[in-house]
């Protein structure tokens, strides 16, 4: 240890700063609080010391210069003034908001009423934070002490002293309950203590889908035979109805019904499209899916699940608007743009006896993003 | 492009709105397409029909009219018959609808080849569209000029606003202020557009817009759409400015730009040593 540390430092009076500086030649100073180097401990000593290794020599502070405000007693006076009036331009905003919010009411059912009282009670609320805010700092600034000074960290560890005392406390503690003599109370205690948080455990996974979240995620509620309806209406769709050019937003028959309607929806909305048939590039194995160019979709996009619906009937692309990929409708929902992986899953549909739309099956292969346990049969 | 020919009710009920209007062809073909769909057509249609028996010669002034008209301006890319040619689709089938609202709203003789016709002035008087929108509708059945009780904006503006949400806001922004679509196309803003341009652009499907036909959309629910979109141009945005409804890109624009840019200010005037 090359170095002692005053007492008292002078420059807590504010003068004479410049003679002082953070622990550049304190080498060792980091030891205290820790076990390892010396067993001096500084009362002064912050315990985070940096070794220097160049050699650098603290410059110190900058000379002090003082400030306008310091030598003129007038600007002084001004600066005053100015914080004055900041901290009145907050009271006049306070007031102001108050009288605001009372003068501009929120008229139900008139939404400009909205805005007004928005706008008259933020403008108050802020001059009144405002004001406040810039009044204490431009007092700080101007008219506050402001030569810079150097304030010591203390030393974490406390004195042996301390430490014995905290120690009997824990002894003593110990041989009045008798909690380490004791053992029946101390472990049915521990065992108690233990078993409080498996409640919350069990209505956390309560709160989980009862159902295998991977069959949830491969499967919608899609059956053979079920009718697409419009959304949000739920009327049923007729193939007659769906002219050339059309773009239907089609949700499962019963599903505004369904207490799980919103969770079901997410997966099974689809958007249903009129294009003539021969502009169909149908692959092997789906020839029965569309009906006489009728083709239905799966509304989820397969990049992050994004609502895809901008569909353009002259180009027959589908685009997303999250990510801007794009979908050839004509080639089966193929990717032609963008960040998708894998086509839109189509919905196979063809008509019941009564001319309605109805879904030959579930979709083939999960909808939407991919997910861990996602696998194509 | 309008392509449909399955919507036999609406097409029935459009030509009752025309001879409602008092125009009515005496010509044997025109005749005959009248007499047929009036046929085929319900009781009501029947019964309006046989209200306006009465002028006809001015019809076919109007026919004659449109057919010179639809000669100098159109039929270098629609074709002579309307038959379409590489450059521009068929106009068999389109309907009165399509012609008033591609014309009257400028889209129509187009200016130049591109991604999309754009808006500009309509090249045409309202009488000079109405007859090329009669000559065009006289040669096949499509769908016709909507009945005024649609384009008032007196529907339900909140089942308007969901049905809005549904079929139009992901290319419409939810505001109606329109957004990108693919390779330069877009979906105009919706603000200020005239009930009777809302309406012919569901009923017709312009350009890339899909087909919103009288079964998908019911005309009370057009309506109730029209007064939604109306209400939204008689409403200003509750939240004070909206930059434009374009959401999220505006929005974060002004913030990066004026709340990080404030910021910025207000730490430098924190830190500066004082004079």
């Amino acid at each position: 240890m090359g170095r002692t540390l005053p007492q008292d430092h002078p420059n807590a009076k504010g003068k004479s700063m410049a003679q002082h500086d953070d622990g550049v030649t304190t080498p060792d100073a980091h030891a205290a609080g820790s076990t390892t180097g010396t067993e001096v401990v500084l009362s002064n000593d912050a315990g985070t010391g940096v070794v220097p290794t160049d050699g650098l020599v603290n410059p110190g502070f900058p000379p002090h210069n003082p400030r306008q405000t310091d030598l003129d007693p007038r600007k002084a006076k001004n600066a005053e003034r100015q914080v004055a009036f900041l901290f009145f331009l907050s009271i006049v905003g306070s007031v102001f908001a108050l009288t605001a919010y009372m003068v501009f009411p929120i008229v139900p059912g008139d939404f400009s009423s909205i805005r007004t009282n928005n706008l008259f009670l933020g403008i108050g609320i802020t001059l009144g934070l405002l004001g406040v805010g810039l009044g204490a700092v431009h007092w700080a600034k101007q008219l506050m002490r402001e030569d810079e000074s150097v304030e010591y960290r203390h030393g974490t560890r406390g004195t042996e002293a301390t430490r014995a005392k905290a120690a009997e406390v824990f002894v003593l503690g110990n041989e009045e309950s008798g909690i380490g003599r004791r053992t029946l109370i101390r472990n049915s205690l521990i065992g108690a203590l233990v078993l409080t948080p498996v409640p919350a455990v069990a209505l956390f996974r309560g709160l989980a889908p009862d159902t295998d979240p991977t069959y949830l995620l491969d499967h919608t509620m899609w059956r053979k035979g079920m009718r697409l309806t419009h959304d949000p209406t739920g009327i049923p769709i007729k193939a007659s109805d769906v002219t050339l050019g059309s773009a239907f937003h089609v949700i499962p028959e019963g599903l505004e019904q369904r207490s799980d309607a919103l969770e079901q929806k997410a997966k099974a909305a689809v958007l249903l499209m009129r294009l003539q048939p021969q502009d169909l590039h149908v692959t092997k194995g789906r020839e029965t899916w569309n009906y006489n160019g009728i083709i239905a979709y799966s509304k989820i996009c397969t990049h992050v699940g994004c609502p895809v619906a901008l569909y353009e009937q002259d180009t027959h692309h589908l685009l997303c608007p999250c990510h801007q990929s794009q979908f050839d409708m004509t080639h089966e929902a193929r990717v032609i743009f963008g960040p998708a992986r894998r086509p839109l899953p189509q919905l196979p549909i063809t008509v019941d006896s009564e001319g309605y739309l109805v879904a030959r099956s579930d979709f083939h292969e999960p909808v939407g993003p991919d997910f861990w346990e996602r696998h194509v049969s | 492009m309008r392509k449909s020919t399955a919507n036999a009710p609406e097409q029935k009920a459009a030509t009752v709105r025309r001879r409602k209007a008092g125009r009515r062809s005496p010509l044997a073909s025109i005749a005959l397409i009248l007499i047929g769909l009036v046929a085929t057509g319900g009781a009501y249609a029947l019964f309006t029909s046989s209200a306006t028996a009465s002028t006809s010669t001015s019809d076919t002034k109007l026919i004659t009219e449109g057919n010179k008209l639809f000669q100098a301006n159109c039929a270098t890319c629609h074709g002579m018959n309307l038959e379409g040619t590489k450059q521009a689709p068929t106009l068999l089938g389109v309907g009165a609808a399509s012609v008033q609202f591609q014309v009257s709203t400028g889209r129509m003789p187009a200016a130049a080849s591109g991604p999309q016709e754009e808006e500009k002035p309509s090249q045409f008087t309202d009488a000079q569209v109405m007859a090329l929108a009669e000559f065009v509708a006289s040669k096949a059945p499509g769908p016709g000029i909507p009945a005024k009780q649609y384009l008032g904006g007196n529907g339900n503006a909140a089942k308007g606003a969901q049905l809005f949400r549904t079929n139009c806001a992901m290319c419409h922004n939810v505001a109606g202020a329109g957004g990108a679509l693919t390779e330069g196309k877009f979906a105009p803003s919706l603000s200020n557009v005239s009930a009777l341009h809302i309406y012919e652009a569901m009923e017709t499907g312009p350009q890339n817009m899909p087909v919103f036909n009288d079964k998908n959309i019911t005309p009370a629910q057009k309506a109730n759409i029209i007064t939604y979109l109306k209400y939204l141009d008689k409403n200003p945005s509750p939240g004070g400015l909206d930059l434009g409804n374009l959401g999220p890109v505006s929005e974060g624009l002004f913030v990066w730009i004026f709340g990080l840019g404030s910021v910025v200010g207000v730490t430098i005037w924190l830190t500066a040593k004082a004079n």
